[in-house]
């Protein structure tokens, strides 16, 4: 008798597989889908945000609060300080941030004008940083940002002396965390006659911006470059050294040797206005274990506290803070979740989601230049959607709210300054973490790869 | 004029005194004496400054320059003139490699040769080199004028936007989407004037001249494989 070809269920009954067919390990859907996808268009797929796989993250970490061992302090009378100095080791003029979370760079052209200002305005009222980006100051961030930080970028894209004079620090971007190794890209939706012109480019074309910077290569010319940039600005300015987290003891031993200010590792978790997904996904390590790696390097070299270190990558709230700066971090930075207070992935404009195939909560088309909510576009009338005063005041609330949820943990730490806390203060929940995080596995004395029982 | 020589006075308290000159400045004639290849010479100048450096210099010199007129009597290390937005930069000499990388504008001068990616990422820079260029030069060049009276190595003007590049002499080979372009009476009569400009007394009938095919402005699959 024939073998039916009828196939039987082979998995529970769910609402999303109600006839409870077995699904391909290798090949889900998702998979499926991609592959038909590739075989159609012939080029890979290019997105904005960052890796959005699970990866061992600060989520991984729990705070072990005081109890008679230690104790905590008193929430409403002791103070839990949270200033922080960049740039005392070579700058004349250091810059003093009131709170130890900045805005990262994130270029005019990626974001519209109205969001940059907003991002301008919402830390200047917080007493931070907000950091130019791929394609050259605009005059609105400039003047809506006390405290500005210029980017010096393998592309140059309108890189202008009197502009990088008038910055409070300069950062010299090697790479960033979405994609270390890997160059700027903005499709031509978004070049217009403004992007173009900043840009000396033509418009509307796809551009690749360099990944490589034209007149350095290597830890020696850099310090030759970070010498050329204190003589141009008179040894007055910050200058930190950005890298996307890699090889992140190298990286940030030789950002010192080369003679940074502070250095800024970027964890894989880091966005991106527009980049290969591919390379999003698979380039790079998490924030949780660059974090460590960086302050142990800093360490090494007697240079932790002298050479600050931020770290940015998928910070989102006021814990992750806590435990970026536990782990060793002077500050962090934070770029997407500034984005999302600004209302990316509102649940606004529902049909103009639909539009791009996409829902609140779920979008990642950075790249089109439709961002239904006016934040990554350079469409007059999308980005009017965007009120920069409104947009400033939740941005501001935001990062007021993580401001006091840091200092809620580290007050329970029985820390008296955000920098007080330390990797003794933490524990892992999973294996993976502690090894990365170098901290013991929650109930355990046990510190993978530490050796010990 | 003004002597100044560096290695008693050291690049910091030159460059400094020369960035501290008030905008309407009588000081305009420099010499610099006794460079011996120190980096980040004359960088940043703002001032409609005129000096001349008598010997070789190190990386950088002239980076980022406004208005001054720069003189190098020897040879220039790495990044000559880099971000230069305006005046002139020129070096009797060879200059090494990424000489006006990124340029914005003004003219830059290279009397000798000048290494691998010449004018890369140049972005509305004039520059004229009386030898020859080495491999990778106008590399990403987005807008400006390269002129080579020399010949030039592999891979000239790769993935070039809408710079104009002239070569006199014999050109290694094209980089991607780099093409020869027709030599109009327009076109012949800017190059006339950039070797005049640059006081090199050059033919420029011999020239050929070199830009965009502009097939790389948009992604398209079947152009992968330059990419």
């Amino acid at each position: 008798m024939p073998r039916s070809t009828k196939a039987k269920p082979t998995a529970p009954a769910t609402a999303a597989n109600p006839a409870g067919r077995r699904e391909h390990a290798s090949f889900p859907p998702v998979v499926i889908a991609e592959i038909q996808r590739a075989a159609r268009e012939g080029i890979y797929d290019i997105r904005g945000l960052g890796a959005k796989r699970r990866l061992p993250s600060f989520d991984d970490l729990i705070f072990l609060g005081a109890s008679i061992s230690r104790y905590p302090l008193e929430g409403y009378r002791e103070k839990c300080a949270t200033n922080v100095t960049i740039g005392a080791r070579f700058a004349k003029k250091p810059i003093e941030l009131k709170i130890p979370i900045t805005i990262a760079g994130m270029s005019f052209g990626s974001l519209s004008a109205n969001a940059k200002e907003a991002l301008g305005r919402a830390a200047s009222e917080m007493g931070t940083s907000t950091t130019t980006g791929d394609g050259g100051m605009t005059q609105e961030e400039r003047r809506a940002s006390k405290i500005l930080v210029y980017q010096v970028l393998p592309s140059r894209y309108g890189h202008d002396p009197d502009h990088m004079r008038s910055c409070e620090a300069i950062e010299v971007v090697v790479g960033q965390g979405a994609k270390p190794g890997g160059g700027g890209m903005l499709l031509g939706l978004k070049v217009t006659e403004r992007v173009a012109g900043m840009r000396t480019l033509p418009v509307g074309i796809d551009q690749r911006s360099a990944c490589r910077h034209p007149d350095w290569t290597g830890p020696d010319d850099l310090e030759i470059k970070i010498a050329e940039l204190r003589e141009v600005t008179d040894w007055e300015k910050p200058i930190y050294v950005k890298v996307g987290a890699t090889r992140v003891k190298y990286d940030v031993a030789l950002a010192v040797k080369a003679g940074a200010d502070a250095v800024v590792v970027d964890g894989m978790q880091g966005g991106t206005g527009a980049t290969q997904d591919v390379f999003i996904e698979h380039v790079g390590i998490p924030t949780l274990p660059a974090v460590r790696q960086a302050a142990e390097a800093l360490q090494e070299l007697d240079m932790h506290r002298k050479v600050q270190l931020i770290v940015s990558g998928g910070i989102r709230n006021g814990a992750d803070v806590a435990k970026a700066l536990a782990l060793g971090a002077d500050a962090v930075s934070i770029g997407t979740a500034a984005l999302m207070a600004l209302n990316c992935n509102a649940p606004l404009f529902l049909e103009d989601y639909a539009k791009l195939g996409t829902a609140p909560g779920y979008c990642h088309h950075c790249q089109t230049g439709r961002c239904p909510v006016g934040v990554t576009t350079q469409d007059p009338e999308l980005e009017a959607r965007l009120d920069p005063e409104l947009a400033a005041h939740r941005v501001r609330n935001y990062l007021a709210t993580m401001v006091l949820e840091a200092q809620t943990l580290a007050r329970a730490c029985g820390k008296s300054h955000l920098h007080n806390l330390e990797p003794e203060d933490l524990a892992a929940l999973t294996i993976e973490a502690a090894a990365m995080a170098k901290v013991p596995l929650a109930g355990t004395d046990w510190i993978p790869g530490r050796g010990g029982a | 004029m003004i002597e100044v020589d560096v290695e008693s006075l050291g690049v910091r308290a030159l460059n400094e005194r020369l960035h501290r000159l008030p905008r309407d400045t009588n000081e305009r004639l420099w010499k610099i004496t006794n460079p011996k290849g120190a980096h980040a010479l004359a960088a940043g100048l703002d001032r409609p400054l005129s000096i001349e450096i008598e010997g070789h210099v190190g990386y950088y010199c002239g980076g980022m320059n406004k208005q001054a007129e720069i003189t190098i009597n020897g040879h220039a290390g790495p990044g000559l003139a880099e971000n230069i937005m305006s005046g002139v930069v020129r070096v009797k000499g060879n200059a090494s490699q990424s000489a006006a990388a990124s340029g914005r504008g003004g003219l830059v001068v290279i009397g000798g040769d000048a290494s691998s990616r010449c004018g890369i990422s140049m972005k509305g820079v004039d520059i004229v080199v009386g030898g020859s260029v080495g491999h990778m030069s106008a590399f990403m060049a987005q807008a400006g004028h390269l002129v080579v009276c020399g010949n030039a190595g592999a891979h000239l003007g790769d993935s070039i936007y809408e710079a104009v590049i002239y070569v006199g002499g014999e050109v290694e080979s094209l980089g991607s989407d780099c093409i020869e372009k027709p030599m109009t009476d327009e076109h012949r009569s800017k190059l006339e004037q950039l070797l005049a400009s640059a006081g090199l007394r050059v033919q420029a009938a011999r020239f050929r001249r070199f830009g965009s095919a502009r097939q790389l402005y948009n992604f398209k699959v079947d152009h992968a494989a330059q990419y």
